[in-house]
């Protein structure tokens, strides 16, 4: 069965005072998480179809059609698997 | 003049694309890239000579320690101090700060004494005082930064007092690439009978250093933001501070004689001469070698040339930039004053999603505080984008920044 590990690469947390999470998939995945997240996030605006700005069970990200996603104020990392859980599985 | 172009053929990072984009490499502050002559220079070392260091008779290690030494010879001639004696290889700048703080702060500093630092240190510069005044209960002070990134001379003046035993201060800024005046900072830090030791990670990769002339007691940088390897950097000492100083950590190589004393049970040990007695362990040598190389290469260039290339990228830079309506540059605007590095941010967005926009692009830069919270506090930033340039930076590439920057003002 499929887990979140299987698509991401990396979590890293951000640098500055807002605390931000950027999600790093894996390349070989990334085409196939962008596709499960755009079907279940809510899409507010999109760039040229490479930047997307979406939201998710009141979680607000922009994902890049590069693999990289950013997301705002979560409250800690158990809610950042939560949502990874619910977009990717 | 320096040509880019030319210079270019000579990283082979460059050929590589970043999302199907040719790639842009901004994040220069953070580390620079590699020209072949230093990866060669690498391999060159562990496919001929490798073999420790000293002490051994045999071929590879004489070849080795030729290598090694001359690195610290070239080394102190590319900031003119007076040898390789005044020269002790570390990790880093963070290493040398490190050891000064350890090495002379932890023996000669007091309750009563006084530590004084700039609001615009890299935290590399602020967390070993910091954690030694835990230690020995001095006051780490603070000199004060005026609202564009520049230092307040006024109130370092105020601040600086017979009290201050050393102060630790940055050539060059990492956020804002403000340029301090290190001989008037000397002149002065001298007149109180204080040390000062210089945070160069910024400057000695891109303008010509001398610490004679600049009459500083210490001078750290780090190999990998001049073209040479991570893992190596320098501290610059007076060979008279150095010699007063005890070692910093202890092992082989620093020492010249580890006695047993049969009546006393202990042993007696005596140091090895400068540089080595800063340098306990098997050293990175190779790291050594690559910065020979890295600093041979700039030298062939010449570093008047690199700080006119950068100047003139950085002062375009600017201009460009401000066609930009929602960006904000941070820190002066006049190029003269700074050393190519450039602070801004966009109107409405994170530095962090700049940064990943322009990443879309293959257009490297960072994001974050860049290990300077307490300037980002002076500019009241949560964070900001950084750009900043080197040899192989083009305007070319400035001009495709700023179109990006554009496009993403539009989203």
């Amino acid at each position: 069965m499929d887990t979140v590990e299987d698509y991401v690469a990396r979590i890293e947390g951000t640098c500055g005072k807002d605390k931000d999470v950027i999600v790093i998939f894996k390349y070989d995945k990334k085409d196939e998480a962008i596709a499960k997240i755009l079907k279940k996030a809510k899409l507010e605006k999109s760039m040229s179809t490479i930047i997307f700005e979406l939201t998710f069970k009141g979680a607000s990200f922009r994902l890049y059609a590069t693999g990289k996603a950013i997301f705002r104020n979560l409250r800690d990392k158990d809610e950042l698997h939560d949502i990874l859980l619910d977009l990717l599985l | 003049m320096l040509d880019p172009y030319k210079i270019r053929e000579d990283f082979p990072i460059f050929r590589r694309k970043i999302n199907d984009q040719p790639l842009i490499y901004f994040d220069n502050a953070a580390t620079s890239q590699k020209p072949k002559q230093v990866i060669e220079a690498i391999k060159n070392f562990y496919e001929n000579h490798n073999a420790n260091v000293h002490r051994a008779v045999h071929t590879l290690s004489q070849e080795a320690s030729e290598l090694y030494e001359s690195a610290h010879e070239d080394v102190a001639q590319f900031i003119n101090a007076n040898g390789k004696e005044e020269i002790i290889f570390v990790r880093g700048t963070t290493e040398a700060i490190n050891l000064v703080a350890y090495a002379w702060g932890l023996r000669n500093f007091n309750r009563d004494d006084e530590v004084l630092v700039s609001l615009m240190e890299h935290h590399s510069n602020i967390v070993p005082w910091e954690l030694l005044s835990k230690v020995k209960g001095f006051n780490v002070k603070y000199a004060d930064v005026n609202y564009d990134g520049t230092l307040d001379y006024k109130d370092f003046e105020d601040k600086i007092s017979k009290k201050t035993k050393i102060v630790c201060i940055s050539h060059v800024s990492n956020v804002s690439g403000v340029v301090n005046d290190i001989k008037r900072l000397a002149k002065v830090t001298h007149e109180q009978e204080s040390l000062i030791l210089v945070d160069g990670a910024q400057s000695v990769p891109h303008l010509p250093v001398d610490v004679k002339s600049l009459d500083v007691d210490f001078f750290a940088f780090s190999g990998h933001k001049m073209l040479g390897p991570t893992g190596i950097g320098v501290l610059y000492g007076k060979h008279e501070i150095l010699g007063k100083m005890e070692p910093f950590q202890g092992g082989g190589e620093m020492i010249r004689e580890v006695s047993f004393n049969q009546a006393t049970k202990r042993c007696s040990i005596a140091w090895n001469d400068l540089p080595w007695k800063f340098e306990a362990g098997t050293p990175d040598i190779c790291g050594g070698i690559g910065l020979m190389e890295a600093e041979k290469y700039l030298k062939r260039i010449g570093m008047e040339k690199v700080k006119v290339h950068e100047y003139m990228l950085t002062e375009y830079a600017i201009h460009r930039m401000q066609e930009c309506k929602k960006t904000r540059i941070y820190g002066p605007k006049d190029a003269s004053v700074k050393c190519g590095i450039i602070p801004f941010s966009i109107d409405g967005l994170s530095s962090h999603d700049v940064a990943l926009f322009l990443d879309n692009y293959g257009i490297m830069v960072r994001s974050g505080f860049h290990c300077a919270q307490p300037l980002h506090e002076i500019f009241k930033l949560k964070s900001s984008a950084r750009v900043s340039f080197y040899i192989y930076n083009t305007r070319e590439e400035v001009d495709r920044f700023v179109e990006v920057l554009k496009e993403i003002e539009q989203t």
